[in-house]
């Protein structure tokens, strides 16, 4: 009786402590994100302008602007998910849909799991073996390639999953018609978790838009306008990592301006992936 | 009899002969987009395998004239065209190693918080904030931490590091030198940040799939919060837990921008932690673009190649134990 009389206030001062420090790790982790925004605002916010969007990279003294790296990151990130997006949809069909607990689709998900945290620049060096020594010179097409050895993962995995939530009824519904598997798959399926898709296709260009490290043996950076994915092309990760590293003022702020375009673009990306899954959730 | 009854009336749209071509076109779709599955699903290990093959025939040359040795050497002269790894994989350990210890205890504070703590209105908006945090662009870390981070360290973490754990025995070593702003603990506490959002996210998902009524007789007993979190949540989850934590340090060893702004780019090992340093990831990016075709860019590659290797490893320990956990639940 006396003993836990005894234990009580102890146990009852070791909780308020661990739980303060709970709260502290959550008011650390929010501060830091608004620190971050903040400065990104503060910094990126005054040099918005028309010119931003008008005028090319340009060398320090000449009124530039980010046109060439903008269209540059939009090119690279379409040809990325033309051709990540088939690769992934199609594998992540494969896990769900035929392959299940197959020996080969357990290697396939282990193998894309590892493959959506490996680190970016050895996608990045592995392209550039593929694409850049063998060809000779760098390209848009070799920074597309590795945006879409990066996507790809996500949307076998998100493709996956979505499929998984389509309930078995409804595939045995439309096979007891008649419908081939594949037609099964393409209009019934695929059309119950579309919005699903879609935000892994979202969640996919949110990262692909993102990536610098791969973009540094691929693409390379370009300080002309250029439409061509032959050839070496600006992307606005690596004219951020570029002018970041000026020593002039406004080749710096240029990168802090690009800095808040390329961040808000992600994370309204991100949050559009995030209300649509929401909706899903709650049908 | 209901066959009967069908049959006449199809028969009447479409002939016999239609049918017999419009299934065995059919027929060949479905193969066909089976196939397509098939190949893509493939494709995925193909990749795979593409990175580990190209890399080592990349490293060759590296790994040819330096042997072993390259592994455990820490020099690093272009002009010499000498070239080890022990420096790089240091920087890569030592940063990784301060970005956990931190990140660890503050990512599963934010976890515990959001589902034992928080006032359940407030759970996702939260939620959602921690995890764009994981949403920035590592670039963005970058240039944060290059222009904002780094002269605080310099101006206040580093000079007090150095006037109080710098004058004590044997750790004094690790917090010597001058404040420099750029250097390894800077790039470990950037990794840190950065990581954070992965632990929390991880060990919230884990911590969620403990049975409500586990937690309930915990209560039920009169268990304090503290109690319910240390001796039912961590050791139901514990496989769990140590699952995320291995991914985000997949994620920390090899993360690149963030870590290439701050880190200061020395190529030799001090015993400082203050000291200016490099990682695989940092010196691949820093140089790659200076290196000569031979053994200079052939010992990027190998540099590569061993991240990949360390990466590989951490992760497929980390999926494993991620996957046992599912089974549990």
């Amino acid at each position: 009786m006396t003993a836990a009389a005894n234990l009580y206030p102890r146990r009852r001062a070791r909780n308020v402590i661990w739980t303060v420090l709970a709260y502290g790790a959550t008011a650390l982790g929010l501060a830091m994100l608004t620190i971050i925004l903040a400065t990104l605002l503060w910094n990126g916010f005054g040099g918005l302008s028309l010119d931003v969007f008008t005028k090319n990279t340009a060398p320090p003294g000449v009124v530039g602007g980010l046109l060439n790296s903008i269209v540059g990151s939009i090119i690279m990130t379409v040809i990325g998910l033309a051709i990540g997006a088939p690769l992934g949809i199609l594998a992540g069909t494969y896990l769900a849909e035929y392959g299940a607990n197959s020996r080969l689709a357990v290697v396939v998900r282990f193998i894309n799991d590892i493959l959506l945290s490996a680190p970016s620049i050895i996608v990045g060096l592995f392209i550039y073996q593929l694409l850049v020594v063998t060809v000779g010179h760098f390209s848009a097409l070799a920074g597309g390639v590795s945006l879409a050895v990066l996507g790809a993962p996500i949307m076998v995995r998100t493709t996956e999953d979505m499929l998984n939530l389509v309930p078995n009824s409804l595939r045995e519904a439309a096979s007891a018609l008649g419908m081939p598997r594949s037609l099964v798959i393409r209009n019934v399926a695929y059309r119950a978790v579309a919005s699903g898709i879609i935000t892994g296709i979202l969640l996919a260009i949110a990262r692909m838009t993102g990536e610098t490290a791969p973009l540094i043996f691929t693409a390379l950076g370009n300080s002309l306008f250029t439409v061509d994915p032959r050839g070496p092309m600006s992307a606005l990760p690596l004219i951020i990592y570029e002018f970041a590293r000026s020593p002039y003022a406004e080749q710096q702020r240029l990168a802090w301006t690009g800095a808040l375009i390329l961040t808000f673009a992600v994370l309204g990306l991100s949050i559009m992936a995030r209300v649509l899954s929401a909706s899903i959730k709650q049908k | 009899m209901t066959a009967t009854t069908l049959q006449p009336a199809s028969a009447a749209r479409s002939s016999p002969m239609d049918r017999a071509r419009a299934l065995a076109r059919l027929r060949v779709s479905d193969a066909g987009f089976r196939l397509f599955a098939l190949g893509a699903a493939v494709l995925v290990l193909v990749i795979l395998l593409g990175v580990v093959i190209s890399l080592f025939i990349g490293a060759l040359p590296a790994f040819r004239e330096f042997g072993v040795d390259f592994l455990f050497s820490d020099s690093w002269s272009p002009p010499k065209e000498k070239f080890g790894a022990a420096t790089a994989i240091y920087g890569t350990l030592v940063t990784s190693l301060i970005a956990m210890l931190i990140a660890v205890p503050v990512g599963l504070g934010i976890a515990v918080f959001l589902t034992e703590l928080c006032w359940l209105p407030l759970r996702r908006p939260i939620g959602v904030a921690i995890e764009l945090l994981a949403g920035i662009p590592s670039i963005i870390y970058g240039i944060w931490g290059v222009y904002y981070f780094r002269p605080v360290m310099q101006a206040y973490i580093q000079p007090f590091l150095i006037n109080t754990l710098g004058n004590l025995p044997i750790i004094g070593h690790l917090f010597a030198g001058p404040p420099l702003g750029y250097g390894i603990l800077t790039a470990g506490l950037v990794l840190a940040l950065m990581i954070l959002p992965f632990i929390t996210a991880v060990s919230r998902d884990v911590f969620d799939t403990v049975p409500p009524v586990l937690k309930e007789a915990a209560y039920g007993v009169g268990a304090t919060t503290f109690e319910v979190v240390g001796n039912i949540v961590i050791p139901y989850t514990r496989v769990g837990v140590i699952g995320g934590v291995m991914l985000a340090l997949g994620r920390a060893l090899g993360e690149t921008m963030a870590v290439t702004f701050v880190v200061g780019n020395a190529t030799k090992i001090q015993a400082s932690i203050l000291a200016q340093g490099t990682t695989i990831s940092a010196m691949i990016a820093n140089q790659f673009a200076d290196a000569d075709p031979g053994l200079f860019t052939s010992s990027l590659l190998a540099l590569g190649f061993i991240l990949f290797v360390i990466t590989f490893l951490v992760l497929a320990a980390a999926r494993f134990m991620l996957s046992r956990l599912e089974l549990k639940a």
